[in-house]
């Protein structure tokens, strides 16, 4: 506490909290450092995922203003492609992940993304998924949700929806999902503005997520589920995917086998959304 | 420290034991959960038209160009128009490039070095060598890629890359490949490098391998315009002036396709020797085609991947100019450096039916294919010395298609040069980015050079029996 009030007298805003505390805004900077990511002058780290061939390279291009080029076709984006843009005051770092069907099997591309999300733990991640095949692409964007609570889901290619007379109610969706979901044509720029808006509510705290959470039919597995995560919020109080992190073991994932062998879980700490924080920090010196 | 150890250890020791008492399927449960779910979320949210199976596009297409009957022609077809629309249209171009950057630039460049006083060998070095040479490379190579880069994408914006991909996917399966490296191999087409990073979506090593090792027979980047020059040069000229471009769009068509048949044929014969195992099934989904956005491909693909080539290609230009001039100009005992390795490896050249001076601009060229056909002129002018104007070790100016052709027979090339050319520009290994990218992907040195020497010795195979067989038939 003491060290958080003596390090805001000399930073103000949550700079301060970074230096302070580890569930700070540029939070968790040295994970993502191991990850490749250089945080030194951004305040927030947004990933970008989805199925291939959703126009999620468009979408980063739309953001970025970078001219990558874009084809059409799945498996474009193999490796990470970074990018930024300000958005309001702040400034956001944004991580193309590799366009995956899943995040659940053993090939390069799908680790790399499903890595960054539990590792590198994103302010927000953005999830684009096509329209005008949604239950495929939720697939993904559940399985996202299992790793993370701070998503916005980019409900893209509605003009092609809307051209084959398909109307996704995107309100109804928000509801089921628990996190905002935004209409876009990124190709044409439409939705664009909402997005970044969405983005950066999730990111400051002003929306909180409450996201769906696949729920299973055999009691074997939620038992063995449930034994799980007991042990490894005991183990590693405050890690926000105990929940993931179970699952993954069921699955016999050695990354996570790792993870915790070495206590790199342990660095995982919820943080808090920045909004709180400044509460936090102004009321302090009261 | 170690009391996290220990409850480290106990968590995944019970792990362990509960994985046992959950069954093997619990994959495939939680798989399913999350399907059902995603199917029951999407059913709430999306409203489909009360429509009736009406007409649709896309699938009328699919059915047409990934039909068994229909597929394979219609993709000959297609990129027979587009190197058609290459060959055709670079024509112009490339004479009005020549005529300003050499004829006009040279004479104008030597009369500013004469008038400061240059001794001549800077003056050589500097306008004879890297000069012309990268002015070679602008005026052969620029016009075809700024037409064949921009029809080639927008293909792949359309949509019809997945389509070739489908095609080919059977045929990669049976060749106990991942059907993944269908995508892989047209990423291959564009560049090598790229290719092999690509194959990183497939998981098992062994096919990754067998996808890496393969990738060089896709015709890249820089190989493109070794093989359009060659074939409007050399089998246009077999037939009739109207029907020489079409005949050789169907001669690069048909070298592609070879490039094709041979990763089926090297991937059949890895995976039933050294990279024995079982094919791995994957889903591969055909993207809905969209209109492409025209202007913004064009723009994007003349600076993502003409300007790059372009300046790939001048970056190695230039050194490689001024070593071909140097070489060409130090004499030992009055014969050129240049004449000594070339006279040491026409033996080998002959014999495989290409000459010294095409192995020696292979040797020049390992860092970038791209700067084949330039190294391969200007060796040529100074072996015959063509040229008498501008004097040996220069570049000679080739106007039009006649004067490459009389300037290649002057260098003793026959039609069997010329498609021996072709086949090794094929096949031969691959550039060093694309070795150096092979053994950062594969971490292995032992595989880069099995990915590096297997094509060289193949290429060095073939084209010795095509050498071999067309002499027997030609006498």
């Amino acid at each position: 506490m003491n060290d958080k009030k003596n390090t805001q007298a000399l930073t103000p805003n949550h700079t301060a909290a970074a230096a302070g505390c580890a569930t700070c805004p540029a939070h968790n900077a040295s994970n993502l450092l191991k990850l490749g990511v250089d945080m030194t002058d951004w305040d927030y780290v947004i990933a970008l995922a989805g199925n291939p061939n959703t126009g999620k390279s468009t979408v980063f291009n739309a953001l970025t203003g970078l001219r990558q080029h874009t084809g059409n076709w799945p498996g474009k984006t193999v490796t990470r492609a970074e990018g930024g843009y300000s958005y309001g005051d702040k400034r956001y770092k944004i991580v193309d992940l590799p366009g995956t069907y899943s995040l659940l099997s053993t090939s390069l591309d799908e680790e790399v993304a499903r890595d960054f999300i539990l590792f590198g733990q994103p302010d927000v991640t953005i999830i684009v998924v096509d329209a005008t095949r949604l239950e495929r692409n939720l697939n993904l964007a559940l399985q996202v949700l299992e790793i993370t609570d701070r998503a916005v889901v980019c409900l893209n290619l509605i003009d092609e929806a809307r051209r084959h007379g398909i109307t996704v109610d995107d309100r109804r969706l928000a509801r089921d999902l628990g996190v905002p979901v935004v209409p876009t044509a990124a190709r044409q720029g439409e939705g664009l503005d909402a997005l970044l808006q969405a983005v950066s509510e999730v990111a400051t705290g002003q929306t909180v997520c409450k996201p769906h959470r696949v729920k299973t039919e055999s009691a074997a597995i939620q038992t063995a589920v449930e034994t799980l995560v007991a042990q490894i919020q005991a183990a590693f109080p405050g890690v926000p995917n105990a929940r993931w992190v179970a699952l993954r073991l069921l699955d016999g994932d050695d990354r996570l086998a790792d993870a915790i062998r070495s206590g790199e879980l342990g660095d995982l700490r919820r943080q808090e959304p920045e909004a709180m924080q400044d509460l936090v920090i102004h009321l302090e010196p009261a | 420290m170690t009391t996290d150890n220990l409850t480290s250890t106990d968590i995944l020791k019970t792990a362990e034991s509960l994985r046992w008492q959950i069954g093997r399927d619990f994959h495939d449960r939680l798989m399913e959960d999350i399907y059902t779910d995603a199917a029951r979320l999407a059913d709430r949210a999306v409203t489909r038209p009360d429509e009736k199976p009406r007409f649709d596009l896309d699938r009328t297409i699919d059915r047409i160009v990934t039909s068994r009957t229909w597929g394979f022609p219609m993709m000959i077809l297609l990129f027979t128009i587009v190197f058609w629309i290459t060959i055709v249209g670079a024509n112009y171009p490339s004479q009005f490039l020549s005529s300003i950057l050499i004829d006009k630039a040279v004479p104008f460049l030597h009369g500013i070095a004469d008038a400061i006083n240059l001794p001549w060998w800077i003056s050589g070095l500097l306008i004879d060598g890297m000069y012309l040479a990268t002015a070679w490379v602008v005026s052969v190579m620029l016009p075809p890629m700024a037409i064949f880069f921009p029809l080639f994408t927008l293909l792949e914006d359309f949509g019809y890359l997945p389509r070739v991909a489908f095609n080919l996917d059977n045929i990669f399966h049976k060749s106990g490949a991942h059907g993944k490296q269908a995508l892989s191999m047209m990423m291959g087409f564009g560049c090598n490098a790229a290719g092999v990073v690509a194959t990183r979506v497939i998981d098992s090593p062994r096919e990754r391998l067998i996808a890496i090792i393969t990738n060089n027979f896709a015709l890249c980047n820089g190989r493109w315009p070794t093989q359009i020059l060659i074939a409007t040069v050399f089998i246009g000229g077999l037939v009739p002036a109207y029907l020489a471009g079409i005949i050789s769009a169907l001669a690069v068509v048909g070298i592609a396709m070879l490039g094709v048949v041979l990763s089926f044929v090297v991937s059949w014969s890895l995976s039933r020797t050294v990279l024995r195992g079982e094919v791995s099934t994957f889903s591969l989904e055909l993207p809905p085609y969209r209109p492409p956005q025209v202007w913004r491909t064009v723009y994007t693909s003349l600076i993502d991947r003409t300007i790059y080539v372009l300046w790939r290609a001048i970056v190695f230009a230039l050194p490689a100019g001024a070593a071909i001039w140097l070489i060409a100009n130090i004499t030992i005992g009055g014969t050129s450096v240049a004449e000594y390795l070339i006279n040491f490896l026409n033996p080998l050249g002959i014999l495989i039916g290409l000459n010294g001076v095409i192995l020696l601009a292979y040797v020049v060229a390992i860092p970038a294919n791209e700067i084949v056909i330039p190294t391969v002129l200007m060796l040529t002018v100074l072996m015959t010395g063509v040229n008498a104007g501008a004097g040996a070790g220069v570049m000679f100016n080739a106007q039009s298609n006649s004067d490459y052709m009389t300037l290649f027979t002057a260098g003793g090339w026959t039609l069997l040069t010329a498609v021996n050319l072709m086949l090794f520009s094929l096949i031969h290994n691959p550039c060093s980015t694309t070795i150096y990218t092979i053994y950062k992907e594969t971490g292995d040195k032992k595989w880069t050079a099995v990915a590096a020497l297997l094509p060289l010795a193949m290429g060095f195979i073939v084209t010795f029996f095509v050498a071999q067989i067309w002499r027997l038939f030609a006498g």
